[in-house]
């Protein structure tokens, strides 16, 4: 009766609860147990850790062996523990000593021949570590620098199975450990000089990056709405510290990590096609619920370009994250929640015939209608800014070169700072994520500022929540132009972004 | 034992088996009992309960041990089997432990015996 005990983690979303891995070996007929709810992954371990153990050089205890997983009520999915496996089995077996596996982590899958392959989510994996009080963690080679990241814990990386047990087996054998840190290369992000024209639409993306709003381009086609709502990005700040872990952590969920760049320190660019499913936008799946375009594009810019042609159901899903900055899913194996607070940019042509002037529209009037009208109020509702772009006239756009990304993003990280220093010590990194209630209270406009929005709402040009929205948007132009407190002026531009008329 | 057919090794594990188990103080009521379900391929008593055997035999590890060999199936059809021998014997009610003794008999060197009490 010999047992031992490694330890792994199980991941719930981008959260990761700390696996107690048990191994028993004992009399009885030759034979591998598995037990604690393996998915079917996970089943197969047996025959990888088998191979992997006999190819590595061990010998395989041929007596009756009973490997569990704990908590055994929750549901473990992957092959990420094949690694904490073969070596508490071989623990058990006084292969090797276990003095090295308390308060160590190991995760990685086995392949046949012993070495150890990449899982997804080691990012995760190893923060729910440190967070659970373990010092050690092994992960495969190739996942050493994503792992890396995580400060306050020991972290080794392995090639082989073989390493990994001359390292618990020779307390003086060292793994690989990180090297220092490349800095992730600069993403080529196109200039907004490329843009012709449209000042106001460029105004508008201007604002939208500066105080994080939503942003509706309409516009015939080739005027430049995806061409701007791809430059938005560079406008935007780094990612900190915590905010880019947080976002590599999800791409590292959804198996999107390279080697090349462990960690995003940019503000991700995610524009899915609009055929996309609910389930892509907003994340789901059987057993547990994986990631969506909204998640990926945490911290960063989703653009649903041609956003009529999205399914209605895709799009009416959006509406619960955009307003929380989160998505809770609940599928077989539990609820996980993933971040989303993500830029909102959408773009759409004005009719189905969309010509480059709008005189020439042989629509129907009801087609019109229609064709916009598949984008629902309350979704159109959440968009702070709605701006619509005319039809490009001037190749050379009036002998005046285009402003540039540098230019236009000095202004952008200006109004960003001033936003900081205003709301930093509440926590809020930008207007658009300030609550309303604060908006209305401790930060009240004078009446002869407001009265504009005040009569909107009276008119019922705008519910409480626009007004609340058309508010932020207040600061933002207020902030770009250098004001201390929106003027009557400011309100109104807001005001103007807003209305539903404009596109 | 080079150069014998698959029934002569079996019937040397037997063999050894059998006298493996005379050695330990146990007592051989039936070798290779057969009837229409199979075979029992040694029934002994220690004088407490009766001890039915499937004896494994190999001569090498090449295809795994030889323990391994004794699946779920064949563990179900012992169990049948031991209650058709209790029946034609009128042994009544008794314990019956089911054990599995895996020889191991390479071409040169020692015969090792591994002894699995209480397997299924």
């Amino acid at each position: 009766m010999s047992l031992a005990s490694a330890w792994s983690v199980a991941l719930l979303g981008v959260d990761g609860v700390l696996v107690e891995i048990e191994a028993d070996i004992g009399a009885g007929l030759p034979g591998l147990q598995l037990v604690g709810l393996p998915d079917a992954a996970l089943s197969e371990a047996r025959d990888r850790i088998r191979a992997a153990v006999l190819n590595s050089g061990e010998s395989w205890p041929s007596r009756r062996m009973t490997l569990a997983l704990s908590p055994a009520t929750l549901p473990k999915v992957g092959s990420g523990y094949d690694v904490a496996l073969a070596v508490a089995l071989l623990a058990a077996d006084r292969t090797v000593p276990a003095d090295r596996l308390r308060g160590t982590v190991l995760i990685g899958e086995l392949a046949l021949d012993g070495r150890l392959r990449p899982v997804h989510g080691v990012l995760p994996a190893v923060l729910a570590a440190r967070r659970a009080g373990m010092h050690r963690v092994v992960v495969p080679r190739g996942a050493l620098a994503e792992a890396a990241l995580v400060d306050g814990v020991e972290v080794h990386g392995a090639a082989r199975l073989r390493d990994v047990l001359a390292w618990l087996r020779d307390p003086t054998a060292q793994l690989e450990r990180p090297g220092p840190s490349r800095p992730a290369p600069p993403a080529v992000v196109p200039d907004l000089a490329d843009v012709l024209g449209q000042p106001d639409a460029r105004w508008a993306v201007e604002v939208a990056a500066a105080g994080g709003h939503h942003l509706l381009l309409t516009g015939p086609p080739g005027t430049g709405k995806t061409m701007l709502a791809q430059r938005m990005v560079g406008l935007l700040p780094e990612l900190c510290v915590e905010d880019a872990l947080e976002v590599t952590a999800i791409h590292s969920v959804a198996g999107l990590l390279t080697p090349d760049t462990p960690l995003l320190t940019t503000p991700p660019f995610v524009a899915p096609h609009h055929t996309s499913s609910m389930t892509a936008l907003i994340g789901g799946g059987s057993g547990l619920a994986r990631p969506g375009a909204v998640s990926r594009a945490h911290r960063g810019v989703l653009l649903l370009d041609e956003v009529p042609e999205f399914g209605p159901r895709s799009l009416e899903a959006l509406r619960t994250p955009l307003e929380d900055g989160e998505v809770r899913l609940a599928r077989r194996d539990g609820v996980v929640t993933y971040p989303a607070r993500c830029q909102l940019v959408l773009a759409a042509n004005p009719c189905p015939c969309a010509p480059p002037d709008e005189r020439d529209c042989t629509c129907a009037p009801a087609a019109r209608r229609r064709y916009l009208g598949r984008l629902s109020g309350p979704l159109l509702d959440r968009v702070d800014l709605r701006v619509a772009l005319r039809p490009v006239t001037q190749m050379d756009g009036a002998g005046c070169e285009p402003e540039s990304t540098t230019v236009v993003r000095e202004r952008v990280f200006a109004a960003r700072r001033a936003a900081r220093v205003r709301w930093g010590d509440r926590g809020w990194a930008t207007n658009a994520e300030v609550p309303g209630s604060a908006l209305r209270r401790r930060y009240r406009l004078s009446p002869t500022v407001r009265a504009p929005i005040e009569h909107s709402l009276q008119m019922g040009l705008l519910t409480a929540r626009g007004a609340d929205r058309c508010l932020r948007v207040a600061w933002t132009v207020a902030d770009l132009a250098g004001h201390d407190c929106p003027s009557e002026e400011d309100v109104a531009v807001a005001l103007n972004f807003k209305d539903r008329r404009a596109a | 034992m080079a150069g014998s057919t698959r029934g002569e090794l079996g019937r040397h594990g037997e063999d050894v088996a059998a006298q493996y188990l005379t050695e330990r103080g146990m007592v051989v009521l039936s070798r290779n009992w057969r009837c229409r379900e199979g075979e029992l391929d040694l029934v002994a008593t220690d004088r407490q309960r009766l001890v039915v055997c499937e004896v494994k035999t190999r001569s090498g590890l090449g295809f795994g041990a030889p323990a391994e060999a004794v699946t779920p199936a064949k563990a179900a059809r012992i169990r049948r089997l031991a209650a058709t021998w209790l029946t034609s014997h009128h042994a009544g009610w008794c314990e019956v432990r089911f054990d599995v003794l895996a020889v191991l008999c390479p071409p040169q060197g020692p015969i090792t015996v591994t002894h699995l009490p209480g397997a299924f």
